[in-house]
């Protein structure tokens, strides 16, 4: 006897459980039951499951009856036609909803072709196996399953027309690519996600040959005429805001162009582009350091300190500067107001982004790589044709990676290219390699995709054959103009005196704690101090009770605050962070004495 | 620099035969490769050593069961492994024992067998089908497993010597067919019965206690044994077993037998062999440091705050690896006194560190007045 459950809670028992799933189940497809309802038997724990509940992920499919599909030929023209819709297909008991319990205990053929009488489902296509992500890299059957959620997932990170009213939006860290394309190997997915309103990438030519080295370890060559030409270029938008706030005590912020006796006035230069209102005009050239929207705040605390502050005097300079080292020209510049009710401004300002060395790239296929070099038309290869591509691959990173898949679209792209047409590379129902290579025969190509090349600088022919061919190649959102960064000297913390952190503070790289030990380890103790004297400081020590004292300059005499004026100190050499270690031990009551020696 | 004895032997054994002039040449170019091959003064030994068993470590593949010998027994191997060893746990995850053979035991399959059935404990758990307590006559029955009792190679007569010993004063009743009837002696309440069932079913029948499971394994023409579970001391006794090539991957355990040394020498085979096995080439030297500092006190220290790393002189270095707290607090209670004398200090005051370039002082001699 077995127990019924529904949606988790112990209903009653039933005499024969696989009755009486089948029961509910023909009741679901006449109707007569709400097809959210699934039904499950577990026959080692012998009990049914029935659920309604919302937050199951369920799934369209076809029932099969006897060994046969229940969607006829009818319905399909039907369908077309518009007399039916999908819906009515679900109401007709042709096709069901499964969640992922109810599926277990389901037998699911893939294709109408391979239906048996076992079977009790037919997928509505192949393609729905896979994700609407996974569905996008054209032929992932001949690729290896990992690369294809690489590829998925670098998909996502292209960039293209992500949304077309771009202009009217303020979306931080975009990009928008300036000759967007469709692929020519698609899948079927391209067309249900209405890919053409939102491409990605570009069409371009592909050699898969090393080329003196510079694309080793991932890296691509690019050829740089292309970019001149307008490959991969894109616009990087960046969105800046400032609020008017109103503050407790009638005090308010002002949007203007600061007075120049506020606190923190930066130099007269950088507020240059500001109109009378304190906001920038559009289309100004602005670059780092420069005031996009001027504002100054009334004073922080009102402490006796300041008192003799008056007026402008007293208020601080809080205006929006462009990012450290970002520069570009002002796109839009919008005033509203925000929810409270205040004045609020917003500046967008936008900057092109030309592929150079280190902007990274990939295919469909979880190949992604930096550019390398980036050489002119006349050095790189051509073939007999005089064709040049556009991007030199490395063949090492095909055979460890095994996706075929790629060589398949290298391929497809070859022959979409020449005949003028789209190439279909929907996942399990694509157009078939030996088609394609057939068709490129007849356009008067090897059938197998490459060519012979000849050497650009040197005129002189390679003596192996070289892949060319059509590939769609995403530029992806990461690029190094966004992420370069150096320093030397700079800013600190405050606390600490040690250097700022991270590329928008201007920050340092740190030296670790592994890397002090590579240090140690080959016994450069100069070295190693030298690395972290970032927060040195000279600290005057009372030599009596050994606490951090205080050095009088004028009267060239040493203070303790706990044995007294004139007192003997010492100067000692440590780190910042050691002073703070020692006072933050005071502050639990320790008595952290320094026991000074000789000198 | 004087050459270690070993190696003076073999210079020795090497110039017999040359002329004086030769062999003392021979002797001083060993005397001097033999000083290139050191360690500098104010070299950081311990540092490399780290750095070199814990760049191979990051290597080890986080697969940690393997099946060493052709018989289903799973060893714990790899990076889990080796924290076993640096910690010095107690009892290892998978504790088990290479058993060496005496020479005449060792090529022959059948003796091997033999001695192997002895080791293994057989317990009366495991060659029983089925133990019932009869509450009406206050009872318990028994019955026997004969099939398992055959495979074994037990009697029923050894069942019944183990019972008298176990059970000296109750009333026993052994049939032939293999049921066995024991009731308690005096007290006869549920719980004695209850406990008397528990006793009855980890009796140990025969072989050496804690050896669950033994494995004959054929290696480089001869025999050894694999265990599952260790008893180094009384495995030693067993006749046939070579005492001193037989060990156990307990480093407690070989600690309690056969002293520091063999400790010592433990540790350093153990986590050299599960370097080895992961394909990692580690030279010994580094493991030999590691080792020699877990047991330069004749007793063995795990590197764990209540090992070595608790053990350190200074403070700060204390602090500075796990619960700096505790140690401020202790060190505040006790007036401690760090003499910064360390590394991990010296890089906290930023000072030049006591290693290296940094050890060298220059010594001004001053003229005498």
């Amino acid at each position: 006897m077995a127990d019924v459950y529904m949606n988790g809670k112990f209903v009653g028992t039933c005499l024969e459980p696989e009755n009486f799933v089948e029961k509910v189940r023909v009741n679901r497809r006449k109707a007569k039951y709400a097809d959210e309802l699934n039904v499950t038997y577990h026959p080692d724990e012998d009990n049914v499951i029935l659920s309604t509940e919302k937050g199951r992920a369920r799934r369209p499919l076809i029932i099969v009856h006897n060994g046969k599909s229940l969607l006829t030929d009818d319905h399909l023209m039907r369908l077309e036609s518009g007399e039916i819709k999908f819906n009515d297909l679900v109401a007709k008991g042709v096709v069901e909803y499964l969640d992922a319990e109810e599926e277990e205990n389901s037998y699911i053929a893939i294709t109408p072709e391979v239906v048996k009488p076992g079977h009790t489902h037919l997928e509505l296509s192949p393609l729905v196996i896979l994700g609407s992500q996974a569905a996008m890299v054209p032929y992932p059957e001949h690729n290896v399953a990992p690369r294809v959620m690489i590829g998925a997932k670098t998909i996502k990170q292209g960039i293209g027309l992500y949304v077309s009213n771009y202009l009217m939006r303020s979306d931080t860290d975009v990009s928008i690519l300036h000759y967007p394309q469709n692929p020519i190997v698609t899948t079927k997915m391209y067309d249900v996600m209405n890919f053409s309103t939102h491409p990605v990438g570009q069409n371009i030519v592909i050699a898969i040959m090393a080329w003196d080295g510079y694309n080793m370890d991932d890296a691509v060559i690019l050829n740089s005429s292309s970019i001149e030409r307008g490959l991969f270029r894109s616009t990087y938008y960046r969105p800046y805001s400032i609020e008017e706030l109103k503050y407790p005590g009638g005090q308010v912020d002002s949007i203007e162009i600061p007075d120049k006796e506020v606190r923190g006035y930066r130099t007269e230069d950088v507020y240059r582009l500001l109109e009378k209102d304190g906001i920038i005009y559009p289309e100004a050239n602005v670059s780092s350091g420069d005031v996009l929207i001027g504002k100054s705040s009334p004073p922080r605390f009102l402490s006796s300190l300041e008192e003799f502050r008056f007026g402008v005097e007293a208020r601080r300079e809080t205006s929006q500067v462009i990012r450290h080292r970002e520069s570009g020209v002002v796109e839009s510049v919008v005033i509203t107001e925000s929810d409270d009710g205040n004045k609020y401004v917003k500046v967008k300002v936008r900057d092109s982004r030309v592929p150079e060395i280190g902007d990274k790239f990939a295919s469909r296929h979880g190949q992604k790589g930096v550019i390398g070099l980036t050489v002119p038309q006349e050095d790189m290869p051509f073939t007999a044709d005089g064709i040049v591509p556009d991007l030199i691959f490395s063949p090492h990173s095909i055979p460890s990676r095994m996706t075929v898949g790629q060589l398949l679209e290298i391929l497809g792209g070859k022959v979409g290219a020449l005949m003028g047409n789209t190439i279909d590379g929907t996942p399990f129902q694509g157009d078939r390699e030996m088609d394609l290579r057939a068709l490129l025969k007849g356009l008067g190509f090897r059938d197998n995709g490459t060519e012979t090349m000849y050497n650009g600088k040197t005129g002189q022919m390679y003596r192996v054959r070289i892949m060319v061919g059509n590939i769609y190649y995403l530029k992806l959102r990461h690029m190094v103009a966004n992420k370069l960064h150096a320093r030397s000297r700079g800013p600190v913390q405050l606390l600490t005196r040690q250097p700022t952190e991270g590329r928008s503070k201007e920050g340092g790289l740190r030296l670790g704690e592994m890397e002090n030990h590579c240090f140690v380890a080959h016994g450069a103790a100069l070295t190693l101090k030298e690395r972290f004297d970032s927060d040195r400081a000279i600290i005057p020590i009372c030599k009596k009770c050994g606490l951090v004292a205080i050095y009088n300059r004028f009267r060239r005499k040493g203070v303790c605050s706990v044995c007294g004026d004139d007192i003997p100190i010492t100067f000692i050499e440590m780190s910042y962070a050691f002073k703070l270690l020692l006072d933050e031990l005071k502050s639990l009551c320790m008595y952290p004495k320094l026991i000074v020696g000789p000198k | 620099m004087t050459l270690p004895p070993s190696i003076k032997k073999a210079v020795e054994r090497e110039s017999e035969g040359l002329n004086k002039s030769k062999s003392k040449k021979l002797l001083e170019e060993t005397e001097r490769r033999f000083r290139e091959m050191s360690v500098v003064p104010a070299e950081a030994v311990g540092v490399i050593s780290a750095q070199s068993i814990g760049e191979p470590g990051t290597q080890m593949t986080m697969r940690t069961k393997h099946f060493a010998g052709v018989t289903e027994m799973n060893v714990t191997l790899g990076l889990p492994r080796l924290i076993e060893i640096f910690d010095a746990r107690r009892e290892p995850s998978t504790p088990t024992m290479t058993i060496r053979l005496q020479d005449d035991v060792a090529s022959d399959e059948n003796k091997v067998r033999e001695i192997a059935a002895k080791i293994l404990e057989v317990s009366f758990e495991s060659i029983m089908k089925e133990i019932v307590i009869d509450l009406l006559n206050f009872k318990i029955e028994v019955t026997l497993d004969n099939s398992s009792m055959e495979s074994f190679n037990i009697d029923i007569k050894d069942v019944e010597k183990a019972m008298n010993k176990v059970f000296k004063k109750h009333k026993i009743v052994i049939l032939k067919s293999g049921l066995i009837r024991l009731s308690p002696k005096d007290t006869k309440t549920i719980l004695n019965l209850y406990k008397m069932k528990m006793k009855l079913k980890s009796m140990h029948i025969r072989g050496v206690p804690g050896i669950v499971q033994v494995l004959p394994i054929k290696r480089r023409g001869s025999w050894i044994i694999m265990t599952a579970g260790t008893n180094l001391r009384r495995v030693l006794k067993v006749p046939g077993v070579d005492p001193t090539r037989t060990f156990s991957n307990n480093i407690h355990e070989m600690f309690r037998v056969l002293g520091v040394e063999a400790a010592r020498n433990s540790i350093v085979n153990e986590a050299l062999g599960t370097l080895k096995q992961q394909g990692l080439e580690v030279d010994i030297r580094h493991i030999m440091l590691v080792a020699d500092t877990m047991t330069l006190n004749g007793d063995i220290r795990g590197i764990t705050r209540y090992g070595i790393s608790g053990d350190k002189a200074s403070v700060l270095a204390r602090a500075s690896f796990e619960v700096p707290l505790k140690h401020l607090f202790n060190a505040a209670v006790h007036n401690e006194v760090d003499n910064l004398s360390s590394v991990i200090e010296n890089v906290m005051i930023n000072q030049p560190i006591p290693i290296g370039t940094g050890l060298l002082k220059l010594v001004v001699k001053r003229d005498k007045k």
